[in-house]
């Protein structure tokens, strides 16, 4: 399936690999199990275009587990995975990962532009310190979520807000073509998701594919271009406007009545502004 | 006076120490602080085994029997917590006390035999410097010395698979080698601090010196640094207090020197220290009870 329209976007973007027949991201009959009860369960998905992708889905429906297992954290039981047409081995300097925020240890001894260094680590390769210029790129990095004047900082004084931004500040540092994020919205405030938001739009529009594991029904139309609906298999996957609707919604989350209130909310606000 | 013999176990122990503090950072950060308990105890059977196979007293491979049983102790750990539903500190529990058990029967069997009293089996219990000789402190000080070296060069890789081992391992790094290597180091570490500090107290010697420098630095690099020269500062004095009293045993001497500085840095360190938070939330009080009542309209 060689679009037109992709070899065009593909053209105008020097940075996005020329050969458009290889997808961004190939999941194929992808199945994760913890011991022995299987977690995700035949998962078929293939991004083609730069995008912005929200995963949605009920608590448990496997959302983390998809961004692990594709990445190679978790072991896959069957199917296979594909970034940019090759093993997760051969692409990881162009992955970025924001983790969620409680996977770590908020008052380990360390500043936050040391945790936005690590983001260069990767392309320094063993032994090598990071420099002036990965100094330089990490500054710049914070500059892009707004916490440059918190670079001295210990960690542990940041807000969830700030410590998310440099989680993200983080991935950016990675220089990546396709990114992971678990929840880089979870407890955040309007004005902190809103500058979220905007550098997601950002990397878009610079051509990168962002997939977000987003858990806000209500903003999933305003932000993502697609939507993957997952509950142990995904339900649906496809553009926001013709996926994000009340009944994939339903079967999605099995008539959980609260969370349909809010979903038909979001639908009529998007159609409001449509 | 302070003979030869005494000024190479002064430097042997400043070394060790110095290596246990660094360690101890990347054992506490990373949470794993009790297993060097668990090694440390685990170690004294595989001790006391090699002793009684080689029928004499030679350190490398009194040792090398130590970090094999040792080592053994964190495998049943690991087990106990994969097999089981034993949490792990459960599991900590009950290996290191069977290890200490087994390894105290074992040291009783070889004092009463006729040459048992002099393998000085009792030094490794609480830890006595009186006895090593050079060659003892040249090994110990050898592997002292390799292991800060390998500290010193993967500095960044071991830092960031403290932090976020997820994290190191989308990058590629081989984040299970890394973690590997520092239980490793730690495991070294622990055996050959055994002779100095001994099997109960060697704990002591990791988890003080970082738990005593996080009150004084936010910084990882100075946390480390800070760490080393206290580790060698509680050494040295420890040992230098049980050399100058008769029957005194250096494990205990360091462990309490150790104490000493951590309670005062816990008092009157700045920001973190229990003065300077009492004063903060004073501070607080005073500013909420000069309030005008009602607020201002």
């Amino acid at each position: 399936m060689n679009s037109p329209l992709i070899s065009a976007k593909a053209a105008e973007e020097p940075s996005v690999s020329s050969s458009t027949a290889v997808p961004i991201l190939d999941i194929h009959d992808l199945t994760v199990a913890y011991h022995n009860k299987p977690v995700l369960w035949d998962v078929d998905a293939t991004i083609q275009e730069p995008s912005l992708i929200g995963i949605v889905g009920p608590n448990g429906a496997g959302k983390s587990t998809l961004i692990k297992a594709v990445l190679g954290l978790l072991p896959i039981t069957s199917g296979s995975v594909a970034l940019f047409g090759q093993s997760i081995k051969q692409v990881r300097g162009r992955i970025g990962y924001v983790p969620q925020r409680e996977s770590v240890d908020w008052d380990f001894p360390v500043n936050v532009r040391d945790v936005v260094l690590m983001g260069t680590y990767g392309q320094l390769g063993w032994f090598r310190r990071p420099g002036r210029a990965e100094k330089e790129w990490a500054m710049h990095c914070l500059e892009k979520v707004g916490l440059a004047e918190m670079a001295k900082q210990q960690i542990g004084q940041l807000s969830g807000g700030q410590q998310q931004r440099t989680f993200l500040a983080r991935a950016l540092a990675q220089r990546a073509d396709l990114y992971f994020m678990d929840e880089p919205m979870a407890g955040v405030d309007a004005a902190t998701e809103a500058t979220i938001f905007h550098l997601l739009q950002e990397l878009r529009d610079q051509g990168k594919t962002v997939l977000v594991v987003h858990h806000d029904l209500r903003t999933v139309p305003l932000y993502f271009d697609q939507v993957m609906l997952l509950n142990m298999r995904l339900v649906a996957y496809g553009p926001t406007a013709t996926t994000f609707t009340p009944d994939l919604l339903y079967k999605t989350y099995g008539g959980r009545l609260a969370i349909l209130d809010l979903a038909a909310e979001a639908v009529q606000a998007r159609e409001r502004s449509a | 006076m302070m003979t030869y013999n005494t000024a190479i176990v002064l430097m042997g122990t400043a070394m060790l120490s110095a290596l246990a503090g660094l360690v101890g950072c990347f054992a506490v950060l990373r949470r794993h602080a009790l297993m060097g308990d668990a090694l440390a105890h685990a170690a004294l059977p595989g001790l006391c085994l090699a002793y009684l196979l080689l029928g004499e007293r030679s350190l490398p491979a009194m040792l090398l029997g130590a970090l094999l049983s040792g080592w053994l102790g964190v495998l049943c750990v690991q087990g106990l917590c994969a097999g089981t539903r034993i949490k792990q500190d459960a599991a900590v529990g009950i290996v290191l006390s069977v290890f200490f058990g087994a390894g105290i029967v074992l040291s009783q069997m070889i004092q009463q035999t006729p040459s048992g009293g002099k393998a000085g089996l009792d030094s490794f219990i609480f830890g006595k410097t009186a006895g090593m000789i050079a060659l003892d402190v040249y090994l110990i000080a050898g592997i002292a010395f390799a292991a800060l070296l390998l500290l010193l060069l993967g500095y960044k890789e071991f830092k960031l698979v403290t932090f976020d081992p997820d994290f190191a391992r989308i990058q590629g790094w081989p984040a299970g080698a890394l973690d590997l290597t520092l239980k490793a180091l730690l495991g070294l570490t622990v055996v050959i601090g055994l002779p100095t500090v001994g099997v109960v107290m060697i704990a002591a010697l990791l988890i003080l010196p970082c738990v005593t420098m996080r009150f004084w630095t936010d910084q990882f690099r100075s946390l480390l640094i800070g760490s080393a020269l206290f580790g060698s500062s509680m050494g040295l004095l420890g040992t230098w207090i049980s050399s100058t009293v008769e029957k005194m045993p250096t494990g205990p001497c360091i462990i309490l020197v150790g104490t000493l500085l951590f309670l005062a840095s816990a008092l009157v360190a700045p920001r973190r220290g229990w003065l300077a938070r009492w004063r903060m939330a004073n501070q607080a009080r005073l500013h909420t009870s000069l309030a005008p009542p009602g607020g201002v309209p």
